[in-house]
């Protein structure tokens, strides 16, 4: 396993006749974020609460931190934290209160302060958590996540169903982390959200990994084919080629021979959006 | 141990701060006590060769109190927090579950104390129903079983509870009826047999009958067979909660 944190041979999960993962691998580094990407159903909440002890798999090989998840202790509980897909707060608890409560089920818990400070809710440590916007109360939840100072931790699906600004700000705490030196397995359908954040991503779609790489070169999409689009007497003409810069160099060598324009010409890459789309079409 | 004082002290903040759950079980027990007394205030019961209404009311307002604090109030805030997600978070936490569930039931039954002195306080003060203090242990003993069994019913309804919208409408349907037919509500005098055979069925018309014994003077002041049905209750509900209790939400 080496410096793995997390390491999956073959996981298997079925509920009745319907198989929602379907022999994964995939392992994550220490310290790495690593992004586990796939649209609403693929397999990501299953695999991530199989992760973090909640459900039974049916198959195959999982350790975390060196431990198998199923048989888990509390020192192992003391080593992770979880932020939930949905989980709402106590309302009545304070944002102070609600980190001083779990801060103390650990043994060796973060500063509350700092921790506050750490998820940017300084000015709203005295207050209420029901007062809090949607965003705030992420952070807060990201907050008593982090309070147990756990090496590894789960963020399943942190920021859906945020507007813009809240999704930028849950953002900011979750690079800060890197910086603290936890290794973050983040799930997540937002392809935007996985670039932005993640050293790691791999793709799960009908529970099965289509692909897996740096946000860069997901998918190959250096070596995808290229799309050539300008206009002809009016026309749009749309090239796809493997070797752009050799068409590129043919078709501007016979405008210059012509004496002529290629109007509009553009030369455009598939994005990491249109690669994400193309892998898990249903 | 210090771990569960520390969740305990939490459970108390948020118990407080929610004007829900502090209308329900102390307000509204204390409402309900004023409108007996006024209504029913110059009457006496056919119980015991005759006792005033009042002397009736005050320790079957303090059962009702009890019941309310324990069994309905875990049963309502065990549900809301499992379907918001709260319990499923705590399960990520080190934290064994036992300690969450002993924080519960002590802020449970730590309110049914204070129900009990406030209900005797307010019945002694304002009706001269005296506070039976030569009775203190027994009634401590009644209210402790009691306490503890209505806790673990509490705990093992919310299996049978679906959803957050369900908790109150299961909960009063489950209890209102009994506290009617258990002579929580109508004095025993005014109760069909039939009725009062049938309410023997349930916990709630042996605690009160337990709790009576205790407060008021010239019965058995400890009632053993009441409070064994009512231990046996407990016990049985302890192990339905053992096996059907979730942590997870049951929708979404």
């Amino acid at each position: 396993m080496g410096d793995h944190v997390i390491s999956i041979r073959g996981l298997r999960k079925s509920y009745g006749d319907v198989e929602a993962v379907r022999g994964i691998d995939l392992d994550v580094r220490r310290g790495e974020v690593f992004a586990f990407l796939g649209p609403n159903g693929a397999g990501k909440t299953t695999t991530v609460e199989i992760l973090e002890g909640y459900r039974r798999r049916g198959g195959g090989e999982v350790s975390v931190l060196g431990e198998d998840p199923e048989h888990a202790d509390r020192r192992w509980r003391e080593r992770i934290g979880i932020v939930l897909q949905s989980c709402r707060l106590d309302p009545y608890l304070t944002v102070r209160e609600s980190l001083a409560l779990y801060a103390g089920y650990y043994s060796a818990p973060r500063p509350i302060e700092e921790t506050i400070e750490l998820v940017g809710l300084a000015e709203k440590a005295d207050a209420r958590a029901s007062a809090l916007s949607g965003g705030q109360q992420r952070r807060l939840d990201v907050g008593m996540a982090l309070i147990g100072d756990p090496e590894l931790l789960f963020l399943d699906e942190p920021t859906t169903g945020f507007d813009p600004s809240a999704r930028r700000q849950a953002w900011e705490t979750i690079a800060g982390l890197r910086e603290l030196g936890k290794t973050v397995f983040l799930t997540t359908h937002y392809m935007d959200e996985a670039q932005r954040l993640a050293d790691r991503v791999t793709i799960i779609a009908k529970g099965e990994i289509v692909a897996s790489g740096t946000p860069e070169d997901l998918g190959d999409r250096e070596s995808r084919p290229a799309r050539i689009s300008y206009r002809e007497d009016g026309r749009e003409i749309s090239v796809e080629t493997t070797t752009p810069v050799r068409t590129l160099n043919e078709l501007t060598g016979r405008a210059l021979a012509e004496g002529r324009e290629l109007e509009g010409l553009e030369v455009r890459r598939p994005s990491l959006e249109d690669v994400y789309l193309e892998l898990t079409e249903p | 141990m210090s771990l569960v004082l520390h969740q305990f002290r939490y459970d108390q903040k948020a118990f407080w701060r929610n004007p829900a759950s502090v209308f329900f079980t102390v307000g509204f027990p204390v409402i309900l006590l004023l409108i007996f007394a006024t209504v029913f205030g110059d009457q006496t019961v056919d119980v015991r060769g005759g006792v005033k209404t009042t002397t009736y009311y005050v320790p079957a307002i303090i059962t009702l109190s009890v019941i309310s604090a324990t069994m309905q109030s875990l049963a309502m805030s065990l549900v809301i927090a499992r379907e918001d997600g709260r319990l499923k978070r705590g399960r990520g936490t080190p934290m064994p579950p036992w300690v969450f569930i002993a924080g519960r039931i002590g802020n449970s039954i730590v309110v049914a104390l204070l129900m009990l002195a406030l209900i005797a306080a307010i019945g002694d003060i304002g009706y001269g129903v005296g506070i039976p203090w030569s009775r203190l242990p027994a009634i401590l003993l009644a209210l402790v079983v009691g306490a503890a069994s209505f806790c673990c019913l509490g705990i093992a309804l919310t299996a049978a509870i679906p959803s957050q919208d369900a908790a109150a409408p299961i909960v009063n349907a489950l209890l209102l009826p009994l506290y009617f037919l258990s002579g929580v509500f109508i004095p025993d005098d005014q109760l069909p047999s039939g009725v009062i055979h049938f309410a023997d069925a349930f916990p709630i018309r042996h605690f009160f009958e337990a709790f009576f014994d205790a407060y008021v003077p010239g019965g058995a002041t400890v009632s053993w067979d009441n409070l064994a049905v009512v231990a046996i209750w407990g016990v049985v509900g302890a192990f339905l909660a053992i096996r059907y209790f979730r942590w997870v939400p049951r929708s979404g």
